[in-house]
């Protein structure tokens, strides 16, 4: 649990390892990942292509893809993935190049 | 390739229900969804759930077990975590599934993809912190988080499921701020008689209002110029409520006004569809056993047009029935008989919708945005943009996706497509149909070219 998070976690379980960015952080094994993260207090999980603005997860449900990181050099969804052990996530924060 | 009688895409009420009946009526079925557990919106998450969670989601949502394990009893094969990404002429179906492209081919398909939550584009919608109401719902079924200092927007009885849960969870709402108006209820007042069959619906939602009440959250209805504040995240919700000005400190803000038929998947494949004036979006030609005008293709539950779980159900069994009658596995007196007591439960099921529709309706701003709300968030496009385009002759959607790049994002126009077709009808004179929708095309979900150099390689073995 984390006090700086806005969300609250009803239950706890067992804990893996993970690096966000390259900072440790610790989340419940199995969980949603988007979830997992929001409830460790991050809600920035990355910045538009266009204006470079913060996003985070809005729908949970795989459909607006706000919610882009990447993991192992691929772009996922983390509303759709799992916490497993040793996940390495780095946000996204590519401006588009001009004209793309 | 080997061919399955009936491919069903999506696992909540329609595809679950569905799947069971039509094995059970000596179909080989295979159930596709994209995630990681049975049940759909309604349901997600139900096989996990824990006992504490249980409570506080009620018995409408852990009565969803019952379809879940008769979907894991039955010969049904179901794959989980399953992206449809293509569905292609000859009924070959692409996905994606634990990293792997794969392909199974199908005499019918079942699209039970449900609904997506209508888009609201109101002054920071796409701040984080953001959310729809269902991904605060999510993320209490699948999670057990629940926001702390969260306000609900919009109009719906769903806002009061999830305020009653959140209530539940002992993390009440900081207010509950609602769109509909008085006038929309006295106008609601018409299907009074459709709403007095359907009245569990009416008592339940009378119940949620007064624990509400008792919870004492803060209630407003009639909002209008509702914005959301804030520097890189929401922190503030503004609005004007009886000619005051209201603001309401907050980190969470969850929108909900109303669900609308996730149409993706049979828009790729040519269905028709028209517009529906009393739920405000596009649905399906179909017909009343849910087939479509692509032969072969039948759709059940919420992508239909909105009825919720019980509907999705009887819909699904309707849809499986046909099918098995098609393929001759019963008659068609076997399937009719069967056929008359679902059809008399959707009915009942149906009578409320009406009311509901015209008692809570979408909220009027974010059907037509300020010209500086952002209406397309992947590729931020503005309301503004699209009247422009529209001045400048656009007529519709995919010419102003061409011009304003509008639904060229990864989300495919998921949350944008009805905004600029309003915006569009509203610009040029024209009605909704007129105006039309994107062109939806394959891959319907991104993939990656590691998921399509596997599928290369895969024998049909994990499949077949
Ligand atoms: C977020 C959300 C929460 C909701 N919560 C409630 C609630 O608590 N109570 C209530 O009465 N109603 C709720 N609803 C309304 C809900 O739509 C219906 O009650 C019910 O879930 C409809 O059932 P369905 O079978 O038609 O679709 P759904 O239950 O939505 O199931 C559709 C399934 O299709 C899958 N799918 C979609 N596209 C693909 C694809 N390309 N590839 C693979 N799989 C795919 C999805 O993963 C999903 O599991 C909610 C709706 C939403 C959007
Ligand atoms: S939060 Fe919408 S796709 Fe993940």
């Amino acid at each position: 649990m984390n006090n700086a998070s806005p969300f609250l976690e009803l239950e706890s379980g067992p804990r893996v390892d993970i690096t966000w960015d390259g900072k440790p952080l610790s989340l419940p094994d199995g969980a949603n990942l988007a979830a997992a993260l929001l409830a460790c207090g991050i809600e920035v999980f990355r910045s538009t292509p266009v204006s470079g603005a913060p996003r985070g997860p809005f729908c949970m449900m795989g459909a607006c893809f706000d919610c882009l990181v990447e993991i192992d050099g691929v772009t996922r969804q983390a509303c759709m993935i799992e916490v497993k052990n040793g996940l390495d996530i780095k946000t996204i924060n590519v401006p588009r190049a001009p004209n793309a | 390739m080997r061919k399955r009688d009936l491919v069903v895409i999506g696992a909540g009420p329609a595809g679950m229900a569905a799947a069971v009946l039509a094995a059970e009526l000596g179909l080989d079925v295979t159930v596709l969804d994209e995630q990681v557990l049975p049940g759909g919106q309604i349901f997600r998450g139900v096989d996990r759930v824990s006992a504490s969670r249980s409570k506080i989601l009620g018995r409408d949502y852990t009565d969803g077990a019952r379809l879940t394990q008769d979907l894991r009893q039955s010969r049904i094969k179901h794959f989980s975590g399953a992206v449809v990404w293509a569905i292609e002429e000859n009924f070959r179906i692409s996905f994606t599934h634990e990293g792997r492209g794969a392909q199974i081919n199908a005499d019918r398909i079942l699209l039970a993809t449900g609904a997506l939550e209508r888009p609201m584009p109101i002054p920071g919608w796409t701040l984080p912190g953001v959310m729809t109401a269902g991904a605060g719902q999510i993320l209490l079924k699948q999670s057990g988080i629940v926001a702390q200092d969260a306000v609900l927007v919009g109009s719906g009885p769903f806002l009061y499921l999830i305020a009653t849960q959140m209530v539940g969870a002992g993390t009440p709402p900081a207010a509950v701020i609602e769109t509909q108006r008085l006038r929309d209820m006295i106008r609601a007042t018409r299907h009074l008689g459709g709403a007095l069959r359907g009245w569990p619906y009416l008592a339940k939602g009378l119940k949620m209002i007064s624990e509400i009440k008792r919870a004492r959250v803060p209630r407003y209805t009639g909002a209008t110029q509702i914005a959301i504040e804030g520097e890189g995240k929401a922190a503030a919700l503004t609005f004007i409520h009886k000619r005051q000005k209201k603001r309401v400190a907050c980190k969470t803000v969850y929108l909900h006004h109303g669900v609308v038929p996730n149409t993706h998947a049979a828009r790729s494949l040519g269905i028709s569809h028209r517009w529906d004036a009393g739920q405000v979006s596009f649905v399906p030609e179909l017909n009343p056993w849910g087939q479509s005008d692509v032969a072969g293709v039948f759709i059940a539950g919420d992508g239909a047009g909105i009825g919720g779980a019980k509907v999705a159900e009887y819909a699904g069994q309707l849809a499986a029935l046909k099918v098995a009658e098609e393929l001759n596995c019963i008659s068609i007196s076997h399937r009719n008989r069967v056929a008359v007591p679902l059809r008399r439960a959707l009915a009942r099921e149906m009578a409320v919708r009406p009311f509901l529709d015209a008692a809570y309706p979408p909220f009027e701003e974010a059907l037509s945005p300020s010209d500086s709300t952002l209406v397309c968030r992947c590729e931020e496009v503005t309301a503004g943009d699209i009247r422009k385009y529209a001045r400048l002759g656009c007529l519709g959607p995919n010419q102003t996706k061409a011009f304003a790049r509008a639904g060229m994002g990864p989300c495919q126009g998921r949350y944008c497509g009805l905004t600029v077709t309003a915006l569009l009808a509203e610009a040029n004179g024209l009605s909704p149909d007129q105006t039309g929708y994107y062109r939806i095309r394959a891959p319907l979900k991104p993939v990656t070219l590691g998921e399509l150099a596997a599928m290369d390689n895969m024998s049909e073995g994990p499949v077949d």
